[in-house]
């Protein structure tokens, strides 16, 4: 019996374990492309270990981010763009969703329902289906090329209200008559008793929005045209163009390495958080 | 529930306010301004324009390259939300409640979540870059075969679909683990003393009470497959080669923001927008089914 369960166990780790292997494989061999030179990926065959050109790949992707067969822009300025935009989308959008779910749960006022559903339908308004008309308002604002530009849009979070009414509705209320008691005014209350209480789901969204941020494609790609202002998975596909065939894989890979680990990082290091936090969200 | 500070009129409007701004600045109006454009034609210098009813949409439903689209879309969408989808699932249903290592593996599979699309189209046209890459390599290994994912159409949309479908396995995986872990396990162990095998019980009971999750799932892998794929398919093929891989958002960019036909493309957003209502309406209604299943 207890035989029984080892070997259906084992089974079960080692179809795992080969899950995780397909999830790494790829990401593996991107390392490995970073640490080798341009010549030795261009013969045809990459090898499956790490090469001895590491240093040198990470430093000139660093540094300038240009090689023999690809032009694009330094590692070091992708990054810091990267950053102050997943940094500004995600602060944004938490602040803004915990105004407007401290709203809708405390206080009851006329249109409260209007807004709660008016937050609720950009689930469905993907800025893809209405990417045209909202390229041409940041245009006549004149934001773009701008950090607003880049963020506001994308600042409303549908998900981040719900996960914060759904957090506020379990504060118990004797909490609040409490501190009312006490004398403590709503702007008071939410500082000093609701914040306190959301901070394992204000740390939560904040990994998932960062993710978000730092992994904007399509909309940074509209709105900054100037090279100073590429994030880096911008600047990435930007290299990519620069060459006609052949082009410095290594490179590319070493850029690619760098985009990845800032965003595994944080998903790593919050790890608990986010899993749950996702799937609260998910409610 | 009462309002818990009913001195205070003005302040909640305050507290929604910039919520309320930035929807109304960079959703609604713009999605009008869509709805509104996708009526009207603006001739090729910008200098009229004029109303000219569904026309938009008559063309689009009459235009072999849209409906080539369409079926790329559901080809590709279809290959990446089933594929990715029962790959997880079988995945998720090996984590039971008595395994070891629950917590390594959810790291092992949750880091995936921070790969953005386009990076992992990056990586995955290394993979199959046509003259370097490994993954071309080991299929002319295995079947003598020399792929091309820059000639050949097929090869192409199966290569992108493969990285979109890999790109979200992580992500699927914890959210079903999450769900098969709530499920009470009584209700397996009832089922089993009843007499009913291991895969009876699992579509008769383990599914049905993950309904939620799937019903989430399938929401969140088909927004992905339709839009988020964007930056992926970029990246690995551009909507080529010859088209084979321009899905809706794709051929929507390319009408949009290269080809310069902006009233079409508009036209081309309402009806995606239709799909992406339809699959919320879906999932809400399968969501709020929840009640029913939970004790």
């Amino acid at each position: 019996m207890r035989r029984k369960r080892v070997s259906r166990n084992g089974f079960a780790h080692l179809i795992l374990i080969v899950g995780v292997i397909v999830l790494v494989f790829p990401v593996y061999m991107a390392v490995v492309g970073s640490t080798h030179d341009a010549a030795t990926i261009g013969r045809g065959r990459l090898p499956l270990t790490p090469g001895s050109h590491m240093a040198e790949n990470y430093v000139q992707a660093w540094a300038y981010g240009t090689g023999e067969r690809v032009s694009g822009t330094p590692v070091r300025t992708m990054m810091a763009n990267s950053l102050v935009m997943a940094i500004s989308i995600a602060l944004g959008k938490i602040a803004v969703s915990i105004l407007a779910a401290y709203a809708v749960v405390f206080f009851r006022f006329p249109l409260r329902m209007f807004f709660f559903w008016l937050i609720f339908i950009t689930l469905m308004l993907p800025l893809e289906v209405r990417i045209i008309p909202s390229y041409k308002v940041v245009s006549d604002l004149g934001l773009l090329n701008s950090l607003a530009g880049l963020t506001l849009p994308l600042m409303v979070s549908a998900t981040g209200t719900l996960l914060f009414r759904q957090v506020f509705l379990t504060v118990p209320k004797e909490l609040l008559d409490a501190a009312k008691i006490d004398g403590a005014g709503p702007m008071r209350c939410l500082w000093s008793i609701i914040l306190p209480l959301g901070r394992p789901s204000i740390a939560a969204l904040f990994v998932i929005l960062f993710v978000y941020g730092w992994n904007q494609y399509l909309w940074p790609l509209l709105i900054t045209t100037e090279r100073s202002m590429d994030t880096i998975v911008i600047g990435i596909v930007k290299m990519l163009g620069t060459s006609e065939s052949l082009m410095d894989w290594n490179l590319v890979m070493a850029t690619t390495v760098m985009a990845m680990a800032v965003p595994i990082a944080v998903v790593i290091l919050f790890q608990k958080w986010l899993v749950k936090g996702l799937v609260e969200t998910e409610k | 529930m009462e309002s818990k500070f009913p001195g205070y009129r003005l302040l909640p409007y305050l507290l929604i306010f910039p919520s309320v701004a930035v929807i109304a600045v960079f959703l609604v109006v713009p999605f009008a301004q869509a709805v509104q454009q996708s009526f009207y034609r603006t001739s090729p210098f910008g200098t009229t324009t004029r109303f000219v009813g569904w026309d938009n949409y008559v063309q689009i439903f009459s235009t072999p390259e849209y409906l080539r689209s369409l079926v790329t879309t559901v080809g590709f969408a279809g290959l990446v939300i089933v594929g990715g989808l029962v790959a997880s699932l079988g995945i998720a249903i090996l984590v039971t409640r008595r395994i070891r290592g629950l917590g390594f593996y959810q790291v092992a599979f949750i880091w995936t979540y921070a790969l953005s699309p386009a990076v992992a189209g990056i990586i995955w046209a290394l993979l199959f870059d046509p003259a370097v890459g490994l993954g071309t390599y080991v299929i002319q290994l295995i079947s003598g075969y020399r792929i091309n994912m820059m000639v050949q159409g097929t090869v192409a949309l199966l290569i992108a679909a493969t990285a979109a479908a890999w790109n979200m396995l992580g992500y699927n995986i914890c959210f079903f683990i999450a769900g098969l872990q709530n499920v009470p396990k009584e209700f397996e162990e009832a089922a089993r003393v009843d007499g009913a095998g291991v895969w009876r019980t699992f579509w008769r009971v383990t599914f049905p009470m993950i309904s939620p999750t799937t019903a989430f799932l399938l929401f969140v892998n088909m927004v992905y497959a339709f839009f988020q794929v964007f930056g992926l398919i970029d990246v690995m093929t551009q909507g080529g080669p010859g088209g084979a891989t321009e899905i809706l958002v794709y051929k929507l960019y390319r009408d949009a923001f290269i080809r310069l036909r902006g009233n079409f493309a508009s036209a081309q957003s309402v009806v995606l927008f239709l799909m992406v209502a339809a699959a919320a309406l879906f999932q809400l209604r399968v969501a709020t089914r929840k009640a029913v299943y939970s004790r």
